[in-house]
């Protein structure tokens, strides 16, 4: 118990006397914590909405639907099988095209009593309910279409009034529609747009409801009408399992779809932002061992002292790696905290704000599974960057450590040959590089995880831009998409920005003897001031590079592989933008480490000699 | 105070040094008038902080006096830019430190061809002069070793050569022999010995008096300024080992 308590203070006050570097430290894994809460907890944020819309419209539990009046019997069947609590329907549902304010669109017309039901009652948030020659548009296909109550649309060639706008929780919100007539949603897959869709595949359709009369009476033949049912269970949680058990098995017969597969899809675009994210995090907790790993070592360095006298006072290599380890530990649980409850807070403000479910997004439940993730992500991160110093460290000689020897640098031969060929400032930064491989090798890392990330965001931003309805997006949601892009890129930059100068800083403390020592030799403060910012500068371009190929591609394979999605249809960033990515990074990197590298050129020669 | 020659490379005229402000102010260097001929070797003794190291900084350029002038061959450095100072320093001036300020990753060649490359010469001009001065300094066998695998009197002979490596009209010592042995003491005696006999100019601070026997002037300081100084014979007969009594 005392050697905790020890562990314990001893951490507290090491933080507590360098706060600043315990605030960059803390910053650092936040970034990643709070990328990585949103991440997990976005969709339970998103699903907030369709549940309002659920309670408000007696959203069903199940909604079954057959493809023509000759499998009618299947939902009569289906109304009185175990387990139903009661239900709405069957509705009559026929394809048409509408025609609203000179655009067209595909819908599926439902055909409705102008009585309430008692499953999917459609909440008008406009206007009033069903009747003869009256139209009730979905909401989100309103918004889309830009029509309001009043407005006359045409439907097949035939003129509706708007009577209401209504939300529903039967089926997501455009353009996500189920499709209980024959439709697709999203953009035409290549290997079907040569060959020509099915003629009557309705594409991106919108829902309107009309009385039943009026849906029956757009289509001819009746035959080619379908059927949809709203159904209660008197076990809502089962609806998985009945759907399961009722499907049909004879192919295009009976629908059934379960509420669940329907919140998911009203909320599929949580899931995209979801999977920008979690990608998001984990680019932040690679960069995040980076920082850490530069500021641990170079606060290691500083603490060789320290850590001889724990020694000399009895501490063993275990409890001086404890206390060293405790620090870090402490601050990544901290970091894991904070970063749980910035993410659960600001996850409703990345969520897409969709006229066509009711109410907010809420701030999601925290779970334990989160909670535990995100903090093994925080510890996970601290160890990785302290673990080796720490136990580095410990192993070291008690009077070595007492006598404070700095950690010897490292010497590669043919560095320093090819380096007198060099101009001054290339000469000395070549050395200043090779002295510590390990430092250089995260700079590079850094850059390429920072770089790899703006490729994939060019992509990503180019595609919605270019092709929102690919992805099955209005406008309000590809802004939303955006919006998480933003968020991830700009943390990503901040984190990277970060480490570009900890880098720089920590290399100027560790050569402070060098430069100054060159300084004495004749060497300028501009001459090692350039090579302080030329030794993060040469990282910075081996990193662009590495970030454009094979990093960028890499990354954007691997997030189509998780998602599942059609990267072919991704617009890449043009040779030229791939061109700029890599000197803009260098002009960024320089002039970032530009400020602590001057500092660092100009500290008096005397007082560090 | 000071015996003014024809032409002093190294003169300096009422030279001062301040710290702090108030009632805080240290005068480390105060008003110290000085000039050094060609080929001269002058020693500056006295006790610890009393200012010796940092005259020697102000003489050299390192760091610039609060009030008085310093000139280096007739030329003016206490008034001029950053880079002007770098450029005097790589080219007139040599300086060896009681630590050795060696960089430890590079050998001892490497080391010593530094000043040179910083200079601007040619990297195969740069190595050979290094080489042959490792050779004048009698290790010319541990060029290729890291100043960890030396001794400390063989990483001050490389850090002598280094500071020759230049041609430098003046070479300034701090306390060069303050962190060796007796043996490794006369070994770099003898080396200052080789270079006073050579013509280069010469000041050590020290305050090691057998050091100090070896100069052909030696000035006392205290509390920042000189308050003696003597011309010495021995300076002068290129036996200063034996003067020193480090020689049998």
């Amino acid at each position: 118990m005392g050697r905790i308590l020890l562990v314990g203070r001893l951490a507290v006050r090491d933080l507590r006397r360098r706060r600043a570097e315990a605030a960059l430290l803390l910053l650092a894994v936040m970034t990643a914590t709070t990328t990585l809460t949103l991440g997990l907890v976005l969709r339970d944020a998103a699903g907030d909405p369709y549940q309002s819309t659920r309670e408000a419209t007696s959203g069903p539990d199940v909604v079954a639907s057959v493809g023509g009046p000759a499998r009618l019997s299947g939902l009569e069947e289906l109304a009185g099988a175990p387990g139903v609590a009661g239900h709405s329907g069957p509705y009559p549902v026929a394809p048409a095209k509408l025609q609203a304010s000179g655009r067209t669109s595909d819908v599926q017309a439902v055909g409705r009593d102008t009585a309430t039901a008692p499953v999917d009652q459609p909440k008008l948030t406009q206007g009033g309910w069903v009747r003869d020659g009256g139209v009730v548009v979905e909401a989100a296909f309103a918004g889309a279409l830009d029509v309001h109550v009043g407005d006359t649309v045409t439907l097949d060639g035939r003129s509706f009034e708007v009577v209401g706008v209504a939300v529903s929780a039967a089926m997501p919100p455009y353009p996500k529609a189920s499709c209980i007539v024959p439709c697709m949603n999203g953009a035409v897959p290549d290997d079907r747009a040569g060959a020509g869709l099915p003629p009557g595949l309705l594409r991106n359709p919108g829902l309107v409801w009309l009385a039943q009369a009026d849906a029956r009476s757009l289509t001819p033949d009746p035959g080619s009408l379908a059927y949809v049912m709203n159904l209660k269970l008197s076990d809502p949680d089962g609806a998985q399992a009945f759907a399961a058990a009722n499907h049909g098995e004879d192919g295009g017969g009976l629908t059934v779809r379960p509420w669940g597969d329907i919140l998911e899809d009203a909320t599929e675009l949580a899931g995209d932002s979801q999977i920008l994210l979690l990608i998001g995090a984990w680019l932040l907790g690679l960069l995040a061992v980076a920082s850490l790993s530069v500021l641990v070592g170079g606060r290691m360095a500083d603490q060789t002292r320290r850590v001889g006298l724990l020694k000399a006072v009895g501490g063993t290599p275990g409890l001086v790696a404890a206390v060293l380890l405790a620090e870090y530990v402490l601050v990544a649980v901290v970091a894991a905290a904070a970063g749980l409850a910035a993410g659960t807070l600001t996850a409703p403000l990345l969520t897409e704000s969709t006229a066509g479910l009711i109410g907010s997004a809420g701030t999601p439940p925290m779970t334990v599974s989160t909670a535990a993730s995100v903090t093994a992500v925080a510890l996970g991160v601290a160890v990785a960057a302290t673990l080796v110093p720490a136990v580095r460290a410990a192993r070291s000689s008690t009077v070595d450590a007492l006598a404070d020897s700095a950690r010897p640098p490292r010497r590669i031969d043919w560095l320093i040959a090819i380096s007198a060929r060099l101009p001054v400032p290339l000469l000395l930064a070549l050395r200043v590089a090779a002295r510590r491989p390990r430092r250089v090798l995260l700079a590079v890392v850094s850059i390429a995880i920072t770089v790899s990330g703006i490729f994939v965001a060019l992509v990503l931003n180019a595609f919605l831009g270019t092709q929102p309805l690919a992805g099955g997006y209005d406008d309000a949601q590809v802004g939303v998409l955006r919006h998480v892009l933003l968020v991830w890129t700009v943390i990503l930059l901040c984190l990277a920005a970060v480490n570009a100068v900890v880098i720089t800083w920590a290399t100027v403390l560790d050569t402070r003897h060098s430069s100054a020592l060159a300084r004495a030799l004749g060497a300028t403060p501009r001459d090692v001031s350039a090579a302080m910012a030329a030794a993060q500068v040469l990282p910075a371009l081996a990193g662009g590079i590495l970030g454009v190929f094979p990093g960028g591609f890499a990354l954007f394979a691997a997030i189509n592989a998780i998602t599942g999605g059609d990267g072919g249809r991704a617009p890449l960033p043009s040779l030229w933008q791939l061109l700029a990515l890599v000197p803009a990074t260098v002009l960024v990197v320089a002039a970032l480490t530009s400020v602590p590298a001057r500092l660092g050129g100009r500290r008096p020669v005397t007082e560090i000699l | 105070m000071s015996d003014a020659a024809d032409t002093p490379v190294l003169r300096a005229r009422g030279v001062r040094k301040e710290y702090g402000k108030g009632e805080g102010l240290v005068r480390a260097v105060d008003g110290v008038d000085l000039d050094v001929g060609a080929g001269e070797t002058v020693a500056i003794m006295g006790p610890s902080g009393c200012g010796k190291s940092t005259l020697l900084h102000l003489l050299g350029g390192l760091d610039r006096p609060s009030g008085g002038e310093v000139s280096l061959n007739g030329r003016r450095i206490d008034d001029i830019g950053e880079k002007a100072l770098a450029r005097m320093r790589r080219n007139a001036v040599g300086f060896v430190f009681q630590s050795f300020h060696l960089m430890e990753e590079l050998t001892a060649v490497e080391n010593v061809e530094l000043s040179a490359l910083l200079a601007g010469r040619s990297p195969r001009a740069a190595r050979r002069r290094a080489e042959e001065l490792l050779e004048q300094v009698g290790l010319a066998g541990r060029a290729r070793f890291l100043p960890s695998a030396l001794s400390g009197g063989q990483r001050q002979r490389v850090a002598v050569a280094r500071a020759l490596s230049n041609e430098p009209l003046v070479v300034l010592a701090d306390e060069p022999t303050g962190n060796l042995d007796s043996a490794a003491t006369l070994d770099v005696l003898q080396l200052f010995d080789g270079l006073h006999e050579s013509g280069q100019t010469l000041v050590i601070v020290t305050h090691d008096a057998r050091i100090a026997a070896t100069a052909d002037r030696l000035i006392s300081m205290r509390d920042g300024a000189f308050v003696d100084e003597t011309r010495l014979t021995g300076g002068t007969t290129g036996r200063l080992g034996a003067l020193a009594g480090l020689e049998d």
